[in-house]
């Protein structure tokens, strides 16, 4: 079987990219699937939403139950090798398929090739917006004070952390205020929040308080995983910072409800 | 509460403890904060730290693959300079040793300097059974002696006590109490009553921070010097170390230096700094009549060639307890092994068994910062998910997390199926949510005792991609 990139790139002059939207994205905050899927438009790409995606496997993975994780890497692997790219609008399941899959077939050879071919193209969406396809905002405007959160897969094991801000220095009115602690875990670690609760709100809750003590009104990160445990932390406190996902703000569209305000969309 | 107490509890009820008790957090940031800015400061104006972090990760696997080699060639060399060399290869015998040389000198009385490796090996016990009067000089570590503790960091043992409970504990054990809280007052009062100590000990024992295979030297680094008073005033000198405490010369033992210290400490290096080769010779001023090395296994080579092997490359600098989100907030009694924070919670499951340290290795948000700051770039997040592996493998797991897994994996293997599921999920979901938020739910104590849980939209991104689809194609 082939496993060579579809060779549409060379029909149409824009890549094929298969966009992962992830299982959270997919089931608690849509908007961010369609911001992701407007950015990556817009940065000339043909996208594709394959119908067979669901979960990379991440938890199963990071739980020690890796023949699960296998099934599900399995899975993720059919359903977008065929792509030039595959983006995914989060550094954690994005540094899941590209730097954990591999480890997952150890002892399957035939599928860790297919892994390791997937691995080289596989992008976290902001970074792929910048270091891929040279992207510039244009014509974003968003009059309010934000700051931003590195989450740590994102950070650490892709090494994202100028994008997001490059990206967001392009939107007109935003101004980015720094965040003490910024790339200090905020204590979501997946089934780690809810296994260990008291440590997770203990973490989430020093995060929180760092957050509020940038007078910021907005809260960004490039995880949804991470914005979820923050902004729910800053919910329960009573806090007024809102929190979007930085492709919502990039794509122009943070007029929008924020996570957690009311939407039926 | 003392550690010690605090042993036979559950984890969780360790951790909720801890949680409750805000002057350990207060003495936690105030030395793992200090501790983070000095490493980043010191780690930032070092030209080549990266450099050196690799040179030192090579140093040690060197070693770690030619361990029979260097062990031979230090004993060869320890011998040579007078020493008498103990092979130890589990915990037990490690403290027979320790207790039969004692014995053998008659000691009624012994100094020791920190050692984390003597705490491993149940040292401190095992010398009190012996009817051995053992006296702690580390100050931190006499800190922890007098309040009947157990260490609660590598580095700073009595982390966890503040001053004032220091003043406290010093005024009620020392025989010249100090009224006053002042730190230097404090250290005057410790060292007046250690010097008796240091002079009456029969033995001092020591660990050893390397043992250098080409001179059968043993190097322990210390701020205070009291690990020189503990071994070079008594008759008998005995040292304790794991055995992946070599390295093949003084040059590689620089080479680690520098980055045990600059990440323990920030510090550019260490107050003392000392090479202890051999027994008093005819002629030299000081030193011990005998010097003894026990060379300690525990376990060490069973994790060689291993799935543990890179861990046999720690420096026990503390680095990634001081920058663990965990640590910081439990602290090191809750984790209830020698060895706290990333690194012993790696090492504890191996040491104590998993099944008594599950816990350890799942509460973890594996975020990487331990390994971005080891000096050594030991994959502590990826030993922590071998051992889940291992967990899982052996059915350790509680039948609620496997059945849930089970669950998820079956639905994301059939694509169709899951489509179904998410679309209810959210729907469900929703009805429990008002104004955006679900404050609370069941089956989701986890995340609601705490936080609010954003209430998902009324279809998936998959419904709405669909519906979208079918609308443009019309
Ligand atoms: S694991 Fe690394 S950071 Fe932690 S104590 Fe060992 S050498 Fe230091």
């Amino acid at each position: 079987m082939s496993l060579s990139p579809s060779s549409q790139m060379g029909f149409s002059g824009r890549p094929r990219v298969g966009l992962f939207v992830t299982c959270l994205v997919d089931l608690i905050r849509p908007r961010i699937g369609f911001a992701a899927l407007a950015l990556l438009e817009q940065a000339g790409c043909d996208v594709v939403v394959p119908e067979a995606q669901t979960c990379c496997g991440q938890p199963a993975f990071n739980s020690g139950a890796s023949d699960h994780a296998r099934a599900l890497a399995k899975n993720l692997i059919k359903a977008f090798e065929l792509f030039d790219y595959i983006v995914v609008p989060s550094g954690s399941c994005a540094g899941m398929i590209k730097l954990h899959y591999k480890e997952l077939f150890k002892s399957e050879p035939a599928w860790r090739d297919r892994a390791i071919a997937l691995a080289g193209r596989t992008y976290e969406l902001l970074s792929f917006l910048t270091d891929v396809r040279s992207y510039t905002p244009a014509g974003v405007s968003l009059k309010a004070v934000a700051t931003y959160h590195d989450s740590c897969s994102g950070l650490r094991e892709l090494g994202i952390e100028k994008q997001p801000r490059q990206l967001l220095s392009n939107v007109q009115g935003l101004s980015l205020k720094p965040l003490a602690g910024h790339d200090v875990c905020c204590g979501f670690g997946g089934t780690f929040c809810v296994k260990y609760p008291s440590i997770s709100n203990a973490i989430v809750e020093e995060k929180a308080r760092d957050i509020e003590s940038t007078g910021a009104e907005l809260l960004l990160g490039g995880d949804l995983g991470c914005l979820m445990n923050m902004a729910g932390k800053l919910h329960r406190n009573g806090s007024k910072v809102r929190a979007y996902h930085a492709a919502e703000v990039i794509a122009g569209m943070a007029d929008g409800p924020a996570l957690g305000e009311e939407t039926s969309f | 509460m003392t550690a010690l107490e605090t042993d036979f509890k559950p984890f969780k009820t360790r951790v909720e403890d801890a949680l409750a008790n805000r002057t350990l957090k207060v003495a936690i940031e105030r030395t793992t904060g200090t501790a983070r800015l000095k490493r980043a400061a010191a780690v930032s104006t070092w030209p080549n730290f990266a450099g050196a972090r690799d040179l030192g990760r090579r140093i040690k696997d060197h070693v770690t693959s030619n361990l029979d080699h260097y062990l031979i060639e230090f004993e060869r060399n320890a011998i040579a300079s007078g020493a008498k060399v103990h092979w130890a290869s589990t915990a037990e015998e490690a403290c027979e040793i320790v207790v039969d040389i004692c014995k053998a000198a008659n000691a009624k009385s012994v100094t020791r300097s920190k050692s984390m490796l003597g705490e491993e090996i149940g040292l401190p016990l095992a010398l009190e059974k012996a009817g051995i009067t053992r006296v702690e000089t580390d100050l931190a570590e006499h800190i922890v002696q007098l309040a009947g503790d157990k260490p609660s960091h590598i580095i700073w043992p009595a982390l966890h006590r503040t001053r004032e409970e220091v003043a406290e504990l010093f005024r009620k054990h020392h025989h010249t109490p100090q009224n006053s809280d002042e730190i230097p007052a404090m250290v005057r009062s410790a060292r007046r009553q250690l010097r008796e100590a240091f002079l009456r000990a029969d033995v001092g024992i020591s660990g050893a921070n390397f043992l250098i295979a080409d001179s059968g030297a043993v190097c322990t680094v210390t701020n205070e010097g009291n690990a020189e008073l503990t071994t070079t005033i008594p008759r008998v000198h005995i040292v304790t170390a794991g055995i992946e405490k070599l390295v093949p010369s003084l040059r590689h033992a620089m080479v680690l230096l520098r980055l045990l210290v600059r990440s323990a400490t920030g510090a550019d290096f260490t107050q003392y700094t000392t090479f202890h080769c051999g027994p008093k010779r005819p002629g030299d001023a000081d030193g011990p009549e005998e010097f003894h090395i026990v060379l300690v296994d525990n376990g060490r080579t069973h994790m060689l060639g291993g799935d543990l092997n890179d861990m046999l490359r720690c420096l026990r600098c503390g680095a990634c307890m001081n920058h663990c989100v965990v640590y910081r907030q439990i602290g090191g009694h809750a984790y209830g092994g020698t060895y706290p924070g990333p690194m012993g919670s790696v090492l504890t499951p191996e040491l104590d068994g998993l099944a008594g340290s599950r816990d350890l290795v799942h509460a973890c948000t594996l975020n990487g910062n331990c390994q971005q700051v080891c000096p050594v770039d030991i994959p502590l997040p990826t030993l922590l998910r071998g051992w889940r592996e291992k967990s899982w493998n052996e059915g350790l797991e509680p039948r609620s997390v496997r059945r849930a897994l089970w669950f998820w994996a079956f639905a994301a293997r059939h694509p169709f199926l899951y489509r179904m599921a998410t679309a209810v999920a959210v729907r469900v979901l929703r009805l429990f949510g008002e104004a955006g938020w679900v404050r609370s739910m069941p089956m989701a104590k986890g995340w609601t005792s705490h936080r609010d849980f954003p209430k998902p939209a009324s279809r998936t991104f998959m419904e709405q991609y669909r519906a979208a689809q079918r609308r443009a194609r019309k």
